[in-house]
């Protein structure tokens, strides 16, 4: 005889519940944490090397940069000053999940910090939907990628805290409506807080530097 | 490529609450997928047919009810469904809604024996 169960659980929980793990032993170190996500090439690697110089002798940051190959981005940033870089290759798997920071957690002394960047795999869809157990979630947006990213990417885009619109001196050179990029950002996610950066010029990267430093030292 | 992770935790759900309710086997998982939750059906099928093998949710069929996304309006409260290419509310032309369907990713239930 067939016999219905009911359930309704949400198919994510066990990450979530080991996220919120994660962010126990965030906690208890007194770090202030921050997950960055961006479609490949935004500039999310870029961002963390010009942010670091800024941060110099004001916080003591570790990194951990999450790639499907290779260590470049946790050398680029360990060569701009981070005072510890991990990485983690994921294999092949699109996002980072919080048993993979777990696992990367492990390898610091998380006392030794103020500030923990951690940089998700270049995507816009997967690494939304699996917490990390982070306080902060970043998302680099970038002028190049197109005005129209919020309307294809809701998830992404409402589930952030922060928004970094990055590369906008190009914004002269290519067909990027502000107005509609940031209406379709607003429906979603009234209360973002937003930042406009250029990497090569540097503007807006002050501003930037100055929230992570007043978030790091709020105290957690 | 998300949904490996995925399926394996949906398999873990229900082998847990087939096992509490000492059912032989699993006959049926019924999945609530909403239409912004990102997550492939065809994807999930693909893994499960190889992870679910030598279980007794060996030959459970999945069944995926989709939930199209609604939002509502925060100055009007009407609630409509968004389109690709706007997301303002279609009778006030609103800005700020807050999303009432379309996010679930949840097991709902299961059929045993």
């Amino acid at each position: 005889m067939t016999q219905n169960i009911p359930i309704v659980e949400n198919i994510l929980n066990a990450n979530d519940r080991l996220a919120q793990t994660n962010r126990a032993r965030i906690d208890a170190a007194g770090v202030f944490s921050i997950n960055i996500l961006a479609s490949p090439g935004a500039g999310k690697t870029s961002l963390i090397e010009k942010t670091l110089p800024l941060l110099k002798g004001k916080l003591r940051v570790a990194a951990i940069d999450g790639d499907i190959a290779t260590s470049i981005d946790s050398d680029r940033a360990a060569a701009a000053g981070a005072s510890a870089a991990v990485q983690i290759n994921t294999g092949g798997d699109c996002h980072l999940d919080a048993v993979m920071l777990h696992g990367a957690l492990e390898q610091l002394d998380l006392t030794q910090f103020d500030l923990l960047i951690v940089e998700n795999v270049g995507n816009l869809v997967c690494p939304a939907n699996f917490k990390l157990g982070t306080h902060k979630t970043v998302l680099v947006a970038s002028v190049p990628e197109g005005d129209d990213k919020p309307y294809k990417y809701p998830g992404t885009y409402r589930g952030v805290d922060v928004l970094v619109v990055n590369k906008i001196d190009l914004l002269p050179y290519v067909d990027f409506r502000m107005d509609y990029f940031q209406q379709g950002v607003q429906v979603l996610n009234p209360n973002v807080t937003a930042f406009h950066t250029s990497c090569r010029t540097g503007e807006g990267l002050q501003a930037w530097a100055d929230w992570l430093i007043a978030n790091s030292r709020k105290g957690v | 490529m998300h949904e490996l992770p995925v399926t394996q935790s949906l398999l873990k759900i229900a082998l847990d609450h087939a096992e509490k309710a000492n059912a032989k086997q699993i006959t049926a998982l019924n999945i609530v997928m909403g239409e912004l939750s990102s997550m492939v059906d065809d994807s999930i099928q693909f893994y499960w047919e190889v992870i679910a093998k030598d279980t007794i949710a060996e030959k459970a069929t999945l069944n995926f009810r989709r939930v199209p996304a609604e939002l509502q309006c925060m100055t009007c409260f009407h609630t409509y469904r968004p389109t690709d290419k706007e997301l303002i509310c279609p009778q006030c032309k609103g800005v700020g809604a807050k999303i009432i369907a379309g996010e679930e990713f949840v097991l709902e239930s299961i059929d045993v024996e």
